[in-house]
């Protein structure tokens, strides 16, 4: 495009403005002022342990009052500060961190790219959401405590409170601005930086998934900024958006919230999906089958997503044309889901499976996400929904699929590519107990809350009925197992960073993928010239 | 726009470690702190404001300085050009995305609230409320002006059509190579943003002083300020970027063949364009 610049073009990568790059700086200022794809995708994926560990501790507070009925461990207003900041820490901070940690770490590698299309500006993604955790944090330690009217900021709540709702707000600006530019980042890098011959349908899963992801943060973060400006803007400068008396109206933010809100759904979900994908092939020693229904559905999911919002906001109160508009197209999205959960069995059928970790997780994860995904077919009647907004049913089906989906996929990725990253195999033995921990505790935690939704116990309230005594032990008593079977990843985690044996260049002998051409930790820089892909 | 790297290069270009991030981030905390401070009267809002205003411009001037140097260096090759291509289209959609936001709350309000709050659904909390817009809304003693299309809104309209078409001269000029036009098509377009801004500002001073259309005006003076403001915000942004490229071109920077971030910027400026008619058509006129 621009032949007539005065360099060389054919100057090798070693030349003169590259020299410095090799010695980077070293202690704190090395990973303040990192360019590199590999210490910034470690530092997202720290900063999601970090976030995981603070939040995990709030739910364990939620769970340890919901242990009995009445009030034992923390006041109302505590309790429903630890509910909003426990969800708005796990999506934007654990969650939406942990896979961008990974897009870092394997989109070069898997593309045969030497790192991201734009690594200055990586960098400060990731140094923005330090700063929003800050004010996150922080918010619980200022005169009022932290936003307490739940994660989805609802007006006119979310109008009255006080200094912290502001502070809230710029956080999830900033977090916004943080997941845009990774967003463009990251396609950018898929689009512009393959190697030649790695056509977009002979891209990795995982490569597909994170594309489409992208996309979604890139139309959909724009709007929740919008959304909490107006809410900045009600709280702070008169005017009327959410406010009856001068025209406007609350449901128009809960509109726009859920526009943002259930792409947001996706995003949490696509990366899980694109890992999945990976670790199955690899142990069932079977190619994914249906790689390119797997593409399509990837992307009917997305275009879907933009489209059933209101399933949301059922008993708001909206024409019922359109509760069976939203009540039909959210229940469409189970045709491209089937297609890929199908694609998962076949795959496993007649495979020569083996059952690392990193297996284990991933067959958890295909059995219990589909459970997070049939209640939420359940939820998806109008019906059917007015009875359980609110309630025990819609947490559990949430967190079905973001812990023992989403979750469950990240812990997946870890045991599957800490050894290409560390150059040590995992101690599968401590692997497996965290495995069998958590895959049986998480459901004593979460199944129990199916029953109470039923039941009808409302959500967000730190006391109960007496007659959720029983069911609200039970899935407490599962959460403090759960939580603390983590130790073990972390301790898995350290072993693995600090030896164990050594991983050679394929880790496990069914992956296919780049990858793992590399020497196992890869160079620093992955590839320095483009390799050619068959 | 090839997705290959072009076959006369094959090696990549990366950037050292860069400190530009971390004083980006530095930035954003400041500013937000001062401007949480300072909406709730509370000391220091002001000072800090200030500290993270000049943090980010300098943030702003180094980073775009260093990018602008690497690349009168020949430093970036044909993928580094394209994927700047493909970063600026991304960021511009999703600036889209934020416009779209208020739109969708423009909307929603004429469509569904405003004639739902005036239904006989509504008939008795709000006694005598008749639909229509625009409105303050049924509770709002204020009483205003609604801001007409056909005034100053029209004369904008035409000189930021205008500027499109002289960004457009400037930038067949460069491709000819023909300096002088450039520069006076260049020097046209900074002139027309610049004052696009004053009527606007005008606008606005009018609305608040004499029009009782304020940011309180009920849900239309809400959604009239945050739009055409955001609106008003991203010419201003634009205006500054038309400048450095104006001042880039004086000192002889692009080429007929490599101007990429005069065509960025180009971009942006049609992208404000655009926003603006829309925003002509469902907030002045109809």
């Amino acid at each position: 495009m621009n032949p007539s610049m005065d360099t060389p073009m054919d100057k090798p990568l070693t030349d003169p403005h590259d020299a410095g790059h090799h010695a980077a700086p070293a202690g704190l200022w090395r990973w303040l002022t990192t360019t590199n794809h590999k210490d910034i995708g470690s530092l997202y994926l720290w900063f999601a342990a970090a976030m995981f560990l603070i939040g995990g501790l709030m739910a364990m507070v939620i769970r340890a009052e919901l242990f009995q009925p009445g009030l034992q461990v923390v006041q109302p207003d505590l309790f429903n500060q630890l509910t909003t900041l426990h969800g708005l820490i796990m999506i934007f901070g654990v969650i939406m961190p942990a896979f961008t940690g990974f897009a870092n770490w394997q989109i070069p590698l898997m593309i045969g790219a030497p790192d991201m299309a734009f690594p200055r500006m990586n960098n400060w993604s990731f140094w923005l959401l330090p700063v929003a955790a800050t004010f996150l944090i922080g918010s619980l330690f200022l005169p009022g405590g932290a936003v307490s009217g739940g994660w989805t900021m609802y007006p006119p709540l979310y109008l009255q409170g006080g200094i912290s709702y502001d502070l809230t707000i710029f956080a999830i600006h900033i977090m916004g601005a943080s997941s845009i530019m990774g967003a463009i980042n990251i396609i950018t890098t898929i689009l512009n930086l393959r190697a030649p011959g790695m056509r977009m349908m002979k891209m990795p899963m995982f490569v597909w998934t994170w594309l489409i992801t992208a996309y979604l943060l890139i139309a959909v973060m724009p709007v929740l900024a919008g959304a909490v400006t107006m809410l900045l803007a009600d709280r702070n400068f008169g005017t009327h958006f959410f406010d009856a008396a001068g025209g406007g109206d609350p449901v128009l933010f809960q509109h726009i919230f859920w526009f943002f809100g259930h792409p947001e759904v996706y995003i949490l979900i696509l990366p899980a999906f694109g890992i999945v994908s990976t670790v199955i092939p690899t142990f069932a020693r079977k190619p994914l089958f249906g790689y390119r229904s797997m593409v399509y559905a990837t992307a009917s999911i997305a275009i879907l997503s933009f489209i059933v919002w209101g399933h949301h906001m059922f008993t708001v109160g909206m024409p019922a044309g359109m509760q069976l508009f939203f009540m039909y197209a959210t229940m469409l999205i189970a045709v491209p889901t089937g297609v890929k959960v199908f694609n998962w069995v076949v795959t496993l059928w007649k495979g020569s499976i083996s059952f690392e970790t990193a297996m284990l997780f991933a067959l958890a994860f295909v059995f219990l996400f589909t459970i997070g995904g049939f209640s939420g077919l359940v939820l998806a009647m109008v019906p059917v929904d007015v009875q359980l907004q609110d309630t025990y049913y819609v947490v559990a089906h949430f967190h079905y699929v973001l812990v023992t989906g989403a979750l469950f996929s990240i812990f997946a990725g870890l045991y599957y590519w800490l050894p290409k990253w560390t150059g040590h195999m995992i101690d599968e033995r401590w692997g497996r107990w965290h495995f069998w921990l958590s895959a049986i505790s998480v459901n004593v935690l979460f199944f129990p809350m199916h029953f109470l939704g039923l039941a009808g116990m409302p959500r967000r309230i730190p006391d109960y009925a007496l007659q959720f005594a029983d069911f609200n032990r039970i899935a407490s008593l599962g959460g403090f197992v759960f939580g603390a079977s983590q130790i073990l990843l972390l301790v898995v985690i350290v072993k693995c960073i600090r030896g164990g044996e050594p991983a050679p260049a394929r880790a496990w002998d069914g992956a296919e993928g780049l990858e793992w051409t590399l020497t196992s930790p890869p160079p620093y820089h992955s590839f320095a010239k483009p390799p050619e892909v068959r | 726009m090839n997705s290959q790297a072009s076959s006369s290069d094959t090696s990549y270009y990366l950037p050292s470690p860069s400190h530009w991030p971390i004083v980006g981030s530095a930035a954003l905390l400041l500013l937000s702190l001062g401007a949480t401070l300072t909406i709730h009267d509370l000391a220091g809002g002001g000072l800090l404001l200030l500290a993270g205003g000049g943090t980010l411009a300098a943030m702003l001037i180094g980073w775009f300085g260093k990018v602008i140097g690497e690349s009168q260096n020949g430093l970036y090759n044909d993928q580094v050009d394209a994927s700047f291509r493909w970063g600026m289209a991304w960021f511009i959609f999703s600036e889209a995305m934020f416009f779209f936001a208020f739109f969708g709350a423009l909307f929603f309000t004429r469509v569904i609230s405003v004639p739902d709050l005036a239904s006989a659904d509504n008939a008795l909390l709000w006694p005598g409320f008749q639909a229509a817009w625009p409105t303050a809304g049924p509770g709002l003693e204020q009483v205003f002006t609604p801001m007409a299309a056909w005034g100053i809104p029209a004369l904008n309209t035409a000189i930021l059509l205008s500027s499109g078409a002289t960004v457009t001269w400037a930038h067949w000029a460069l491709k000819r190579d023909r300096r002088g036009q450039l520069n006076l098509a260049m020097a046209l377009t900074v002139a027309l943003g610049a004052l696009f801004i004053a009527f606007q500002a005008h606008e606005y001073i009018e609305a608040y002083q004499h029009m009782g259309l304020t940011l309180g005006a009920g849900v239309y003076g809400a959604t009239f300020f945050l739009l055409t403001g955001f609106h008003g915000l991203h010419v201003s942004i634009g205006t500054l970027m038309l400048l450095v490229i104006l001042l880039r071109c004086l000192r002889g920077h692009f080429r007929p063949d490599s101007h990429f971030a005069f065509e960025a910027v180009a971009w942006y400026w049609h992208f404000v364009d655009v926003v603006w008619l829309v925003l002509f058509l469902f907030v002045y006129w109809l």
